[in-house]
């Protein structure tokens, strides 16, 4: 039998880490890709766009994000081909993502006083100049802590994967669990990773929303 | 070809689903109580309670809100027998359900506490209570009415979050659909009514809290 | 022939009806005062003029054009109408300067040496050449207000649509901002003005409008409006508002 250091078991899990890394970046940009399309519906003019965004929102925040990882992996694999893991795994994420992002930035787009629609309207500027020129820089800025500390759910959430067969941390976690029969230390040392990662934004997007409040301003 | 949806196998292993689905209900009554419960006290320290515990509190809440759930609810079951804590499934299942939510609970009733003038502690103590008094029964009620929504959607976040307690045999509403899609071999069709119960669950905890909310706290002035 | 002319219009909120039918022709260089109790519907009257609540019934002519309710429509007409607010609601997230430029560039795709021109000659023009690169929130609510008619002169327009533009300034930053419009009027602007400033209405305008649940009361030149009020509701408000 062989025996396994402290530091054999860490560097494997730092090793695997990188995926949970890799995921958590492809998961997050994706999800702002289609959070923002998502967005759009749901503040456009159209009542159908509205709906449809009400209740890809409600969808994607009222069902487990493990149930949506199934789904994915299963409903990927009726289309015929052998689905990768990390393909369900990326494309459920980014669903996921997309709708609490979305809903995220609803709430900012609202903090806009309604003075400002009103002003910009009153000047002549269609829907899409009034967006882009006067209420998105607006909301932007108050977007950018909640949007930051989101990203540490995006983290935690990339650990479900696992239990579909992608290999990161938390599967990482397992296999080595299963080698050395050290599950205390082995799922200590997994929690210590994810808190080095995920703490630092959490600080991060706190120090920004302190800022925030304290400058009503940031130019 | 086009897939053919089949949902005959309902039939059969419907009454699996409705046992899942019970003990999904029963981690989130127990532990959605005892996680609230233990909330209000971490938020207590915090925001009031003795200096010597707001540290080790602190770290507790971060620690918690920074890693996954399903690595806390592995720690319990799977690590905690290392030091002689053996315990069944559903008891490390309740006990990560209550730690997890307290982390979060206790953040979101300390911004409660912290939106409540500073007149209504300083009424309280000219009334010759105590602080823990004034907690007690000037400050706390308002203060959950105050983030009784943000509240009320972690409690459903971590309802949605107890599927990951399948991966430990809880026989949870996952657990069921795992079973089942072994059994049938429509795995697509089962996830998918399975999704639609917790659907069905979150909506009706969003609700349940809400009359919760109506039931236990003074109805404010309709203005 | 009227520059802006409004006929048997009506604006509902629900069951409630604001504006119940009202007509009224105004000339090119008038300078219209709007006066009334608080929900009399004259802010709702002077919003639908300028798009900003659809129309139930009845029609406004802005120089000879219809108000429609699309998106072309409406841009035609804010071309030609301002609006200045009471809340002022420049953009907090851009300098004065670039207040008055924005719609320049993005509606009339003026280019940005022309249009910043154009701004330093507004601001100059209320007062504030020196404010050019000031943030909003570095400004007296006076000067935010200048700000703003700055940036609806900006786009050059025919007529001025002014919602109770003092009534969240300080009594004593509410000189500077009625100095400007008294001004604009000397010069020949259009201008429709809901206000709260009696006084200001008798010097300057041409016509005092006086709204009253949601008709137009009682109008006419501010001498005979002012003095002699023909209606009860007219020497009740005033009696109020003035004593």
């Amino acid at each position: 039998m062989i025996e396994f250091s402290t530091w054999d078991i860490l560097r494997n899990l730092i090793f695997a880490a990188r995926w949970t890394v890799l995921l958590s970046l492809v998961s997050f940009a994706g999800g702002g890709v289609v959070g923002l399309m998502i967005l759009f519906a749901r503040i456009s003019k159209s009542k159908a766009l509205r709906r449809f965004a009400i209740g890809y929102i409600e969808l994607f925040q009222g069902t487990p994000l493990l149930m949506q990882l199934f789904l994915a992996f299963f409903g990927l694999g009726l289309l015929g081909v052998d689905v990768p893991a990390w393909l369900a795994a990326g494309s459920a994420l980014i669903l996921w993502s997309a709708a609490f992002l979305a809903e995220i930035w609803r709430g900012c787009v609202e903090a806009v006083a309604k003075g400002q629609w009103e002003a910009s309207a009153s000047l002549g500027m269609g829907r899409l100049q009034q967006l882009r020129y006067v209420i998105l820089p607006q909301a932007l800025r108050v977007a950018v802590p909640p949007t930051v500390g989101f990203s540490v759910q995006v983290i935690k959430g990339t650990a479900l994967t696992s239990i579909i067969g992608f290999t990161e941390l938390s599967k990482a976690g397992t296999i080595v669990t299963n080698a050395t029969f050290q599950p205390f230390t082995v799922y200590g040392l997994v929690a210590l990773i994810y808190f080095a990662l995920c703490w630092p934004l959490s600080r991060y997007a706190h120090s920004l929303e302190r800022k925030l409040h304290v400058a009503h301003r940031g130019h | 070809m086009a897939y053919v949806f089949d949902f005959t196998w309902l039939a059969e292993y419907w009454p699996l689903l409705v046992k899942g689905v019970r003990i999904t209900l029963q981690l989130i009554l127990i532990g959605g109580v005892l996680g609230v419960a233990l909330g209000i006290a971490c938020a207590w320290v915090r925001a009031l309670g003795p200096k010597a515990l707001r540290v080790p509190v602190a770290i507790y809440v971060e620690l918690i809100r920074n890693t996954p759930f399903m690595i806390q609810l592995f720690f319990i079951f799977f690590g905690l027998p290392a030091l002689g804590l053996q315990m069944g499934e559903m008891t490390a299942a309740y006990i990560a359900m209550v730690v997890n939510l307290g982390a979060y609970g206790c953040e979101i009733i300390r911004a409660g506490i912290a939106a409540t003038p500073r007149g209504q502690f300083e009424a309280g103590a000219s009334l010759a209570m105590t602080p823990f008094e004034t907690f007690r029964h000037v400050v706390l009620v308002p203060s959950l009415q105050r983030i009784w929504p943000a509240l009320s959607s972690q409690i459903v976040i971590v309802m949605l979050g107890s599927a990951v307690t399948s991966q430990i045999a809880v026989e949870d509403l996952t657990f069921a659909a795992n079973f089942i899609q072994s059994r049938n071999f429509r795995a697509f069709e089962t996830y998918l009514v399975s999704t639609a119960l917790y659907l069905l669950l979150a909506i009706g905890l969003r609700q349940a809290m809400g009359l919760i909310g109506a039931a236990i706290f003074p109805k404010r002035s309709a203005r | 022939m009227s520059l802006i002319a409004v006929t048997e219009l009506k604006k509902r909120f629900g069951a409630n009806e604001v504006l119940k039918g009202i007509n009224l022709d105004i000339m090119p260089g008038e300078v219209i005062a709007i006066i009334g109790k608080s929900g009399s519907g004259k802010s709702t009257f002077l919003r639908c003029i300028n798009g900003l609540e659809t129309v139930d019934e009845g029609s406004i002519l802005v120089a000879g054009a219809q108000l429609l309710p699309d998106e072309v429509h409406l841009k035609a007409l804010r071309l030609k109408v301002g609006m200045i607010f009471q809340q002022f609601n420049l953009f907090p997230h851009l300098s004065a300067g670039r207040n008055v430029m924005l719609s320049q560039m993005v509606v009339k795709k003026t280019g940005k040496a022309q249009a910043e021109a154009m701004a330093r000659r507004q601001l100059e023009r209320v007062g504030l050449a020196h404010k050019f690169d000031a943030y909003p929130d570095e400004l007296s609510g006076g000067q935010q207000q200048r700000v703003a008619i700055a940036r609806a002169l900006a786009m050059e327009p025919i007529a001025l649509l002014c919602d109770e533009i003092t009534s969240a300034l300080d009594p004593e930053l509410v000189a500077e901002v009625l100095a400007v419009v008294r001004e604009l009027a000397a010069e020949g602007m259009t201008l429709m003005m809901v206000t709260h400033e009696m006084k200001f209405a008798r010097d300057v305008c041409s016509r005092v409008v006086f709204m009253h649940e949601g008709r137009v009361h009682e109008v006419g030149p501010p001498e005979e409006v002012f003095s002699a009020p023909k209606t009860v509701e007219l020497q009740r408000f005033l009696g109020h508002g003035h004593a």
